[in-house]
């Protein structure tokens, strides 16, 4: 029999812990989650696939891509930028700045939208100055993806400035002296070292910003097939009573977000030596 | 091709208490080995990392290579810096790491990359570390870490080597066979060096010329001998005394 250590627990309370671990993933994780794609299936895949093929449907999908495809690019630049400021400069109001990136988290998302609202809104602040000029924020795309940015700009940044803290500025130093330039050290040595920080940020960010529903819902309007992105659409449907539609849409989400965690994974598997590498010390 | 520091101070900004260097000078030949030698907060290391460009001094000069040292950015003055825990590249093989300062330069003047592997192999054979090329910097001990940080630093025909503290993480044995080995090296290739220590018998071991520096100055400056058979003040005679029990 294998010796007990000092941080072992008695054997009823391990079992115990990972029982209830365990319970817990099946029944709020994953019941769900067949469940999602067990609704979209009730009438048959050839139903489900149908419901998708509806022109809003559609619509809904391409929308969701496009704002992630430029709120996510936005955000990483600007995660990478923050957190170098904050890592590797002082300067006054640091922990004030840092504080203010995690905001988002801590502010509720319809709140979030309703800022841009009263700034940009009709009523609000710009409203008249952008009727002027026939700039539509709210109840289109820009508005949209001012609200998921907003709601998605700790990502990166939050998942960068640990990283960058731990790893300090020597490295940068040498390369400098070693006769790199600024850009040369940035490419060469900050990057490689933050890379798997940097894209587990990215495609969590990706994963929030096709997923947000509260302050999207806000300065969207809801108009289908022009401005619904699909959380919005599923809610619209699944109002309607159209349950298999409904929950086709919502398998597409689930799925993309299976996607960002297989792909995570693989990666984490792939490159597990490199990993182990930078971070052993 | 002289050493010359004149008068060079130093205030970090926001700290209210003393100037971390309050007006040091010394000169030293081409070729010399100086060390730096203090206990900590003596701004041993600031001055050291004044000459490589990582600091930037309030006033005064630093003449070297013919030139005014302290106007030539970092990236061009080819001071080959070697950092107390190594600083090295970790996501990059030894091999790697040594090429770096090769390969990162402008194409008109970078080697093939033929000639840059002839050049690690080479470097690697003179840090006594053959065949370990492949490893990461993680695979390595202390001591063959710290030889690696050596030969990158020795990969861009450096002017001038600067060591900050380069055995302070070592255990003694190791200490004392590479102090011994860098010795020979510098011997072997007469790059002007300046080494931060605050271990004062390492540093009378190794260098030509000892500076002994407390609180941002300069109290005596000259070669070991003349450091251990007449300190200039108290302080140095406590400082060199309290390790070296006759």
């Amino acid at each position: 029999m294998r010796a007990r250590t000092a941080t072992e627990d008695h054997p009823l309370t391990r079992w115990a812990l990972v029982a209830l671990t365990i319970g817990f993933v099946i029944l709020f994780l994953l019941m769900p989650l067949i469940m999602v794609f067990s609704a979209a299936l009730e009438k048959g895949l050839g139903a489900a696939l149908e419901t998708l093929g509806d022109p809003d449907a559609l619509s809904s999908i391409w929308l969701t891509a496009v704002v992630a495809m430029i709120a996510v690019p936005f955000n990483t630049v600007f995660g990478v930028a923050a957190a170098w400021a904050v890592s590797k400069y002082d300067f006054r109001g640091k922990t004030v700045l840092t504080a203010l990136i995690d905001l988002p988290f801590s502010v509720s998302p319809v709140i979030a939208g309703l800022i841009y609202v009263l700034i940009f809104g009709l009523q609000g602040w710009m409203g008249p100055w952008l009727r002027e000029h026939d700039i539509k924020i709210i109840f289109a795309l820009p508005g949209i993806v001012l609200a998921t940015m907003f709601v998605t700009v700790p990502f990166v940044a939050r998942e960068l400035i640990p990283l960058m803290t731990d790893q300090g500025r020597d490295e940068e130093e040498a390369a400098i002296s070693l006769g790199a330039s600024g850009w040369k050290a940035f490419f060469r040595i900050t990057l490689p070292s933050i890379k798997w920080g940097l894209l587990y940020g990215v495609l969590l960010c990706n994963a929030r910003a096709m997923g947000e529903f509260g302050a999207v819902s806000v300065v969207s309007g809801h108009i289908r097939g022009q401005t619904n992105t699909m959380p919005l659409h599923v809610e619209v449907l699944y109002n309607d009573y159209q349950f298999v539609a409904a929950f086709a849409v919502a398998s597409v989400l689930a799925f993309l977000a299976l996607v960002t965690l297989t792909l995570k994974s693989f990666l984490e598997w792939r490159y597990a030596d490199e990993i182990a590498a930078v971070h052993r010390r | 091709m002289s050493l010359e520091i004149d008068s060079i101070t130093k205030r970090f900004r926001g700290s209210a208490g003393a100037a971390a260097l309050q007006g040091v000078s010394l000169t030293a030949p081409q070729g010399a080995f100086v060390a730096l030698l203090g206990p900590s907060g003596s701004g041993k290391t600031t001055l050291l990392r004044i000459l490589g460009g990582l600091d930037f001094a309030d006033s005064g000069s630093v003449r070297f290579a013919d030139v005014n040292w302290l106007a030539v950015p970092a990236r061009d003055r080819r001071a080959g810096f070697v950092f107390q825990h190594y600083a090295l590249f970790r996501h990059m093989t030894v091999a790697k790491n040594i090429a770096f300062g090769l390969e990162v330069r402008p194409r008109s003047s970078r080697p093939s990359k033929a000639d840059i592997a002839g050049r690690v192999q080479e470097l690697l054979a003179l840090v006594q570390l053959d065949g370990l090329g492949t490893r990461y910097p993680s695979q390595l001990s202390g001591g063959q870490r710290q030889r690696v940080a050596l030969a990158r630093a020795l990969a861009i025909e450096p002017r001038m080597l600067l060591l900050d503290e380069p055995f302070g993480a070592l255990d003694a044995k190791v200490r004392k066979d590479l102090r011994i080995w860098l010795r020979e090296l510098h011997n072997r290739m007469g790059i002007t060096t300046v080494f931060v220590t605050h271990d004062q018998e390492e540093a009378f071991a190794v260098a030509d010329l000892v500076a002994v520096m407390n609180a941002g100055r300069i109290e005596q400056y000259g070669q070991p001998d003349a450091v251990k058979r007449a300190p200039a003040s108290a302080f140095v005679q406590d400082f060199i005394g309290a390790g070296a029990p006759a």
